[in-house]
């Protein structure tokens, strides 16, 4: 559903008829103005519930995310040990080629709308496993991931600052109505070339 | 220290190991035995070269001499030498503080080597990594499968020119 930008409150019929004029001042400056979209978007870059996908050390530093230290409640993480009530999958650690056919399993059981977190080096690009055999060089070889957080492993408040910023990511998706895609996003070859 | 606690392990001296070494050759043989090794930083764990068709014999002798009663299978290595491979056996004895090491040498790729599972079923989940990343064929073994890869993996990673199926070489 599209609504107008920009609407404005002398637009919308409030039903005031019969309020007394100052109290009616009041009601117009209590009634906010948005798009469903952000409204929607404000509701779920708060409440991200991820997936626990603890592979390796990486797992450590994201249970100590959720722990009373750095306490991600504050911002509405909630780990839930199953995909069909986790909106966010934290991929924390090596991905083995073994492991791989799993992790896409469990992203397709998520319900949409969902994101992908690829927390530290091995999730992002295999990390020092690159030269092995059997680990797989970052997790965007099977899922489609939007944060990519590096560090080895990356600190609590890495974490949380990806978090953040998947949360930003989400609402200004919702605001411009563009999406913020590694595959849609033009080449800055091509930029040049205009 | 009661009769149930593990006896220390001792370590060889050159007439120790010759004594070992001359009784397999009275056993089976002056040919069972073709190379001997006592590193001196490790003089607990000489290694003896057999012939691969020795291989169970021999370990069973070993098992089964009362003054060496190898009881446990300690570890079981594999090793790609490129001209050929090796498996390497640590066996124990927790009544004699024995150790020793065997080496038999096979085919590269994909030689066979006998099974120890008969005489020690910890050899089960040890041969099939050895087979899984070696692809080394241990004959009489009760389930030579992949233990540590998926089942449908192409190849065996541990070899020197192991290329990965899936990357392009």
């Amino acid at each position: 559903m599209e609504m107008t930008v920009g609407l404005r409150p002398e637009a919308i019929d409030l039903g005031l008829e019969g309020v007394a004029a100052e109290e009616a001042e009041l009601l117009k400056r209590n009634v906010l103005f948005s798009r469903l979209e952000e409204l929607k978007a404000w509701a779920r870059s708060n409440s991200l519930w991820p997936l626990t996908f603890g592979l390796a050390c990486c797992a450590i530093e994201m249970m100590g995310t959720s722990g009373s230290h750095y306490d991600a409640d504050r911002f509405g993480v909630f780990f839930r040990a199953s995909p069909r009530q986790a909106d966010v999958m934290i991929v924390s650690g090596t991905v083995t080629k073994k492991m791989a056919p799993i992790l896409r399993r469990l992203y397709d059981q998520m319900a949409e709308p969902r994101w992908v977190i690829a927390m530290g080096s091995c999730a992002t690009a295999g990390g020092p496993y690159v030269r092995s055999y059997s680990v797989v060089k970052g997790v965007d070889q099977i899922v489609p991931v939007d944060v990519y957080i590096p560090g080895c492993p990356p600190t609590p408040v890495a974490l949380i600052y990806g978090i953040q910023k998947l949360q930003a990511k989400i609402r200004t998706e919702a605001r411009t109505g563009r999406r913020v895609k590694d595959d849609e996003r033009p080449l800055r070859a091509a930029d040049s070339a205009v | 220290m009661n009769a149930r606690s593990v006896p220390p392990i001792r370590p060889y001296d050159t007439a120790s190991l010759s004594e070992l070494v001359d009784r397999l050759q009275d056993a089976f043989g002056a040919g069972v035995v073709e190379e001997t090794t006592l590193p001196p930083h490790q003089p607990e764990l000489p290694v003896l070269t057999v012939p691969r068709e020795r291989l169970v014999d021999v370990v069973r002798w070993l098992k089964e001499a009362p003054d060496y009663g190898m009881d446990f299978l300690n570890d079981l290595h594999a090793v790609d030498r490129k001209t050929h491979l090796e498996v390497l056996y640590v066996l124990q004895s927790h009544r004699t503080g024995r150790m020793l090491g065997l080496r038999v040498k096979t085919d590269r790729p994909g030689g066979s080597v006998p099974s120890l599972v008969p005489l020690y079923p910890t050899a089960d989940w040890h041969e099939r990594e050895a087979y899984d990343l070696f692809g080394i064929r241990f004959e009489g073994h009760p389930n030579l499968r992949r233990i540590l890869l998926p089942d449908d993996w192409v190849g065996h990673p541990m070899l020197k020119d192991y290329a990965p199926y899936d990357e392009g070489g």
